[in-house]
């Protein structure tokens, strides 16, 4: 049988985004070895995704939204590191062994440190008719237009609140092909909260600038807003064909062979969680992000997070909280500066002071949290909320009691599109704190992994007989 | 508090818990379940779901047998129909060595007087499960045999035991066990729980319960682990084990494919966790290959490990405290108690009710380790 043996390294960097890049570049510049694990063929994570290979306007295009994305990946490019890429990560062990797959071959490394560079995923926004093919997040149509430059079949209307909305009705609309409209549903009441949040530092200004500026671009092209809108709902047979919303009074409905949905982002927690790490409810983001120092040390020694896998707050920041990690990793392997320590933790605070203005102001509408009896909550295993609701009521008081019995979360993507909203659900029947309510116990494999990929291992496992 | 006035308690409410709880509610006793956790949450929820009683212990025969008889009307005795299939159980020999000890096992079966396990040849073995590698010589089986969903069981008797007016409360691990004036007196971080009779039945924790009932036993706890595949085309009817390997293989009617048998994974009772170990998932992945090598390219989507109770001899603790006429066990079911969980709550009530048992279960008496 063949086996594969196990690589050793200083670090491992698990994510090719801006947070990982900037982590595995400092440690490789500070002479280290050092491996970054990628899912994709190209570094550049979700927001630099393409741009590796991306040629001309599309270059150009994708650079004017995120110049810092092109120095990065020249830096990356010479950087002495093992860069592993279309590596589908499926189990990291508390002992830092790593284990993943690549072209159908499961292969392990053992790191001293391991950073957790996982990035952010779009938050599931449960509502009538969500599962229907047609209703894509807006997230996916943006790595369609980054990767290659294509368009989903119009006419295609948005619908939601958050940046990555505007961002990409933006984009849509450069790209010839502007969204019909936007049904934004930011609750009413949000915007109140958030201006005594209103944030002065000018890089916070800044990034509130870019939003202005993107509203006024809609708006002079001519793109309706529903604002306010409620009631959200795809409507279809087979595919969608409209969405039916509350806006103000009364119901609307609009056609649509494409429906964009959004409500924020939420840390990717997949293997934080897997591996066991403390997590912790953040009421502000509302969501899950591991446990983290002011050095991106999670609860576990040699294992640290750094970018929007900690918690959300945008790439600049992720470059940041990436070099903090780097260096925290460094500790007793390289010598560190703490003059750049302290730089790096001062540019982050900046990057992070819009943030409880943006939590708060984007914070997602109860519906999409806590969605009607009739719509489905756990896609994989078509378990509704009504039926979460009920094994609640009838003593499953745990997420995984739920799981157990109901089977959401069991799916091939172990709960990514449902562990909140049912963590949720169990908090509003149970009403207690979603903190005290927990989240379900992932079980490796973090993705599957075939039986002949599984058979071919031969685990370097430390741990003696327990 | 509502608790105090109980006729019994019951300390662990996993399924054999519950099974005490139901039987001796259906009694009329009064029980009060206490569970550190919730039901189902270690070794009874997340266990394989054999309903088993081809290759057991010969002194668990008798039991098993009649713990068969109430699978078969489970729904009588608990209102659900617990996922209970009667899909046969096979173990399968790769080798003619391996098939004579089985025709030798079930010989020593019919010596017992019973008859539900009997020897097949290479071709009955391919009508019966045609995928299987061609090199297989034959197999035991025990065609009424079958597999159940575990979670959902220990629901359903948690559910059942409630109806009959049991009362499980969740969160109340017991820390420490007394007994005064002919009371148990039973420490929980909600407080203090008494009643006259006590039944342990504490899992992978059953040895620490015992300790305190004066019942010193060698438990181990162990954290058997088990893989679920993406569903796939059906080919599988019957629970399949091999005499040779350590497997346990099923598929659901969803398509996905089971894949246990025993293999360790890292059990910590201490920090309430159990862990999967990837060499041993690696070792089953290997056994599955070779019985079943088209099976290659499918993909395991999730595995897991259950924190279980096993005792050296590899049968449980089920009997009286050899100090306490009032104290009771079962516990320590050693990777196989899902099958027998009817019929221990009912032994456990005739017990506590009558004194005795019309079962054999001395083998199984705690004091065989002193």
């Amino acid at each position: 049988m063949a086996t594969t043996e196990c690589t050793q390294v200083d670090v491992a960097v698990l994510g090719a985004g801006p947070s990982g890049m900037a982590a595995a570049i400092h440690a490789a510049e500070a002479g280290v070895d050092v491996a970054l694990i990628d899912e994709h063929p190209q570094a550049g994570g979700a927001i630099w995704r393409g741009l590796a290979n991306a040629s001309g306007s599309r270059r150009q295009t994708l650079l004017r939204d995120y110049p810092d994305g092109g120095a990065m990946l020249d830096r990356l490019g010479a950087a002495k590191l093992r860069r592993i890429h279309a590596a589908t990560v499926w189990e990291v062990t508390r002992d830092r062994v790593i284990f993943y797959s690549q072209a159908g071959v499961a292969r392990q490394l053992a790191a001293r440190r391991i950073i957790l560079a996982n990035g952010a995923l779009e938050r599931p926004m449960p509502f009538p008719g969500w599962t229907m093919p047609g209703v894509l997040t807006a997230g996916a149509a943006q790595i369609m237009l980054k990767t290659s430059g294509i368009t989903p079949p119009g006419p295609v209307v948005m619908a939601g609140s958050g940046p990555l909305v505007l961002l990409v009705a933006a984009q849509l609309l450069e790209a010839g092909q502007p969204p019909e409209a936007i049904i934004d549903t930011t609750p009413r009441g949000n915007w109140k909260r958030a201006l005594r949040h209103l944030p002065v530092q000018s890089s916070a200004r800044q990034i509130l600038a870019k939003g202005l500026k993107l509203k006024r671009d809609l708006r002079r092209a001519g793109i309706p807003v529903y604002r306010g809108a409620t009631d959200l709902e795809a409507l279809g047979d087979e595919t969608v064909s409209g969405v039916r919303f509350r806006h103000r009074t009364h119901m609307t409905t609009l056609n649509c062979s494409t429906l964009l949905v959004h409500c924020g982002v939420v840390p990717n927690t997949q293997i934080s969680r897997a591996i066991g790490l403390d997590h912790v409810w953040d009421e502000t983001g509302q969501f899950w992000r591991p446990h983290v120092d002011d050095m991106q040390r999670s609860s576990v020694a040699g294992i640290l997070i750094a970018g929007d896998g900690g918690g959300i707050a945008g790439a600049e920041a992720a470059v940041h909280s990436g070099r903090i990690a780097a260096m925290a990793a460094l500790d007793g392997l390289a010598d560190v500066s703490e003059t750049a320590f302290d730089h790096e933790r001062k540019a982050l605070a900046r990057h992070k002071a819009i943030r409880p203005f943006l939590d708060t102001f984007y914070a997602p509408a109860a519906e999409f949290q806590r969605p009607g009896n009739d719509t489905i909550v756990c896609r994989c295993e078509e378990v509704t909320a009504g039926q979460i609701r009920q094994l609640v009521r009838q003593g499953c008081h745990d997420p995984n009691a739920v799981k157990s019995l109901g089977r959401a979360g069991m799916g091939p993507c172990q709960g990514r599109y449902c562990g909140q909203t049912v963590s949720r659900l169990v908090a509003e029947v149970r009403n207690e704190p979603v903190s005290d309510v927990g989240y379900f116990r992932l079980r490796p494999p973090i993705k599957p992994v075939t039986l002949g990929e599984l058979a071919s291992l031969t685990p370097d496992e430390a741990r003696n007989d327990g | 508090m509502m608790a105090r006035g109980a006729d019994v308690i019951v300390v662990g409410g996993g399924l054999h818990g519950l099974s005490a709880a139901l039987h001796l509610s259906l009694r009329g006793a009064k029980v009060l379940v206490l569970e550190k956790d919730y039901s189902g949450r270690h070794a009874s929820g997340v266990n394989a779901g054999g309903v088993r009683r081809l290759g057991r212990d010969l002194a668990e025969v008798p039991l098993s047998v009649e713990a068969m008889k109430l699978w078969h009307g489970i729904e009588q005795l608990v209102d659900d129909d617990c996922g209970f299939t009667r899909c046969g159980q096979v173990l399968v020999a790769e080798t003619e060595k391996e098939l004579d000890l089985l025709r030798t096992r079930a010989a020593s079966v019919v010596a017992l007087g019973f008859d539900h396990e009997e020897v097949i040849g290479a071709s009955e073995l391919l009508e019966l499960v045609p995928a299987i590698a061609p090199h297989c010589k034959g197999a035991l089986v025990s065609r009424d045999d079958g597999a159940a969903l575990p979670f959902k069981t220990a629901n359903a008797f948690r559910r059942k035991a409630e109806a009959l007016g049991a009362t499980v409360l969740t969160g109340a691990e017991v820390t420490n066990v007394s007994h005064a004036d002919g009371i148990w007196q039973v420490e929980t971080p909600q407080g203090r729980m008494d009643a006259p009779v006590l039944v342990n039945a504490a899992g992978a924790w059953g040895g620490k319960i015992a300790g305190m009932t004066g019942d010193p036993v060698p438990l181990e706890a162990h954290a058997p682990m088990l893989m679920i595949t993406e569903p796939v085309a059906p080919f599988l009817t019957p629970v399949l084990g091999a005499a040779g390997r350590t497997l346990s293989f099923k598929q659901f009617d969803n398509g996905t494919l089971l894949i246990g048998g025993g293999f360790k994974g890292y059990a910590d009772t201490d920090i309430n966790r159990a862990e999967t170990r990837l060499s041993g998932l690696t070792e089953s992945a290997r056994t599955v290959q070779a019985l079943f090598p088209q099976l290659r390219d499918v993909r395991i989507v999730r595995a897991w490990a259950g924190l279980e109770g096993v005792l050296p001899d590899m049968i449980p603790v089920l009997g009286r405290s050899q100090r306490w006429e009032t104290a009771f066990h079962s516990f320590g079911y050693s990777y196989h108690g899902f099958q027998l969980s009817p019929i221990t709550g009912k032994i456990i009530a005739d017990l506590v009710t009558d004194g005795q048992s019309d079962l054999p279960i001395d083998p199984f008496a705690p004091e065989r380790f002193v």
